[in-house]
């Protein structure tokens, strides 16, 4: 018998336009608890709105997202990330004249990460060590005392990983983490992923890289041209003739 | 071709090479490197009023020590929090005022105006910021350097505190000496406080919100409350100069708006070192005495200013402090190719 799981966040109606740039189009859907959701879509089609749009770094102009029975919409972005929904960001942001374990001093020091932070609460340097070994940093003396600066990008992905790890996230809403890595870079991280899921988390990941993202996905929605044009299982959204199209283009008889 | 190519090579010391930033001590000579440099400039600034001729110059020592806390606070907003901040002029207008105000109309001694001026004063220049936080860079900059004036006109048109005439007497200090060491041991204190609190983790929080702002919010950190602490503890070592000039020149009137206070620091922040802390200081200490041998000049002081400001910028953009520093931490010979 499987359980109910509930939805832990539900978007609803949501439309967002950029002059007359329509970036998303009444777009809904729902991630249930414990479940990782893939976003797929061309470039230009509005995921990383739809992420902004979540996580209150953009306002929709209509439509509403909930986090259980929290109205996330019109929260300021640090009031989200501290009920629990933790986002990466596409193009790295990571703090680059700190060393590697003092970024995650940051999200360390938030509220939400001291509410969950217990004996050790006190010892954020070696906390923070700690979750770069979690997300595949090695434990030398080295590379975790570097810093960000002289960081290759592979590395500066996973700190994003880790800086939503250090706030004991619900939600880990990844924009395109495997965007920029060579393909064994990409192959060492997938495992994080799947690692995250046994834990628990429920995911939304924003993917270019279907391949790796059909292998830890349980449900996929896809956009284009900000309009939701297909959802479901990974096997069934890739038959779906408009993805095909979406993605490649008519098909043309020679 | 016969032209032969050399290098400057620079290799890190052992001290420095072995642990950077992190020292692991081996040897009393190790110590002596690593204290001399601090042993120097708490002890240059305790002994420096005791070899100055006359009263003249160490009037000018004391208030170079207000310009140094002005520096050290721009230092530490612009350099370690990123927030460009050039409103020194309002900050030791508002803590002048309010020590003067508190002693000329209600008879408090210094040790209780300048606390109160310190803190009270630190907490309007806050609070009358906060909207401001918000903007970056330029704005927020451009806003702060706009009170001074605009406060000075307030208090002329509606003939509050004194007017042009200001506010005076005001009981001043002891004897020079209080004055002279107040400021010093209150410079020394915010130059080790401040690299202390910017080691600990809301210093760390500070720089995080210097190098990328949303990365702090996608942290659930509230930006503008940092920003806020970060403000409240420059604005107060600013404040603490404007009471202590009031206290020490016996007078609070319009002169402590005068916008030397909000352009000098930048200058002496470059000159000194940007980021450094103790920088900025030094910066300050060589500036306002060089100024006060230009008075004849008037106000073509600030094209003193400015010449020192461009000068460093293109031949030394790295400031005294950090180029002393390499100096100090690396040999440096040159090497053929």
């Amino acid at each position: 018998m499987e359980e109910e799981k509930e939805p832990i966040i539900k978007v609803r109606n949501i439309s967002k336009t950029f002059g007359g740039v329509k970036a998303l189009n009444n777009v809904s859907f729902d991630l249930l608890e414990g479940e990782v959701m893939g976003v797929i879509g061309p470039n230009g089609s509005g995921k990383t709105t739809l992420v902004n749009t979540i996580t209150g770094f953009q306002k929709p102009d209509s439509g509403e997202v909930f986090f259980r029975d929290v109205k996330l919409t019109g929260l300021p972005p640090y009031k989200i990330a501290d009920l629990g929904v933790a986002r990466t960001f596409q193009i790295v942001r990571p703090y680059l004249s700190l060393k590697s374990y003092k970024n995650l001093i940051v999200p360390l020091w938030s509220p939400r990460a001291r509410r969950f932070a217990g004996s050790r609460g006190g010892d954020r340097d070696a906390v923070a060590i700690d979750l770069l070994e979690e997300v595949g940093f090695e434990r030398d003396a080295y590379v975790p005392y570097k810093l960000a600066s002289a960081l290759p990008l592979g590395y500066l992905k996973r700190l994003e990983l880790a800086r939503c790890l250090a706030l004991r996230p619900e939600v880990i809403i990844c924009d395109e983490v495997f965007s920029g890595l060579s393909m064994s870079e990409i192959a060492s991280m997938v495992p994080l992923v799947e690692n995250l899921r046994i834990k628990g988390a429920s995911i939304i990941m924003v993917e270019h890289r279907l391949r790796e993202l059909f292998r830890v996905a349980d449900k996929v929605i896809m956009l284009d041209f900000g309009e939701k044009i297909a959802e479901g299982e990974p096997e069934e959204v890739m038959q779906d003739p408009r993805v095909k199209r979406a993605y490649l283009g008519e098909e043309i008889e020679l | 071709m016969a032209k032969e190519e050399r290098r400057k090579e620079r290799l890190d010391r052992g001290i420095k090479a072995r642990t950077d930033g992190l020292y692991a001590i081996q040897s009393w000579r190790e110590v002596g490197y690593l204290v001399a440099p601090r042993a120097g400039l708490i002890l240059g600034l305790l002994i420096l009023p005791l070899i100055l001729p006359g009263l003249y110059w160490q009037r000018v020592l004391a208030l170079a020590g207000v310009y140094a806390l002005l520096a050290l606070s721009f230092d530490f907003l612009a350099e370690r929090v990123g927030l460009v901040c050039i409103g020194g002029a309002f900050v030791i207008g508002v803590g002048g005022y309010i020590a003067g105000g508190l002693n000329y109309y209600f008879a408090l001694s210094p040790a209780l105006t300048i606390p109160i001026a310190t803190f009270g004063g630190a907490l309007i220049c806050t609070l009358l910021w906060l909207p401001c936080l918000p903007l970056r860079g330029i704005y927020f900059a451009v806003v702060t350097f706009m009170f001074p004036f605009l406060t000075q006109s307030i208090i002329l048109a509606g003939g509050l505190l004194g007017s042009t005439e200001g506010l005076s007497p005001v009981a001043g200090f002891p004897n020079i000496w209080v004055g002279i060491y107040l400021i010093m041991v209150i410079v020394l204190l915010s130059i080790f406080g401040l690299r202390r609190l910017c080691g600990e983790d809301i210093g760390i929080v500070f720089a995080g919100v210097k190098d990328n702002d949303q990365a702090v919010l996608a942290s659930g950190i509230n930006i503008t409350r940092v920003k806020v602490y970060a403000l409240f503890i420059a604005t107060a070592m600013g404040c603490f100069g404007g009471a202590f000039i009031a206290h020490f020149s016996g007078f609070a009137g319009l002169s402590l708006f005068a916008v030397d206070f909000s352009i000098m620091p930048i200058a002496a922040c470059i000159m000194g070192g940007p980021g450094t802390m103790a920088g900025p200081v030094l910066g300050a200490f060589i500036l306002a005495p060089l100024s006060e041998l230009l008075r004849g000049l008037g106000q073509l002081r600030v094209v003193l200013y400015c010449a020192v400001l461009v000068g460093f910028i293109l031949f030394k953009p790295e400031g005294l402090l950090n180029w002393a520093a390499r100096k100090y931490h690396q040999f440096e010979h040159w090497v053929k190719v």
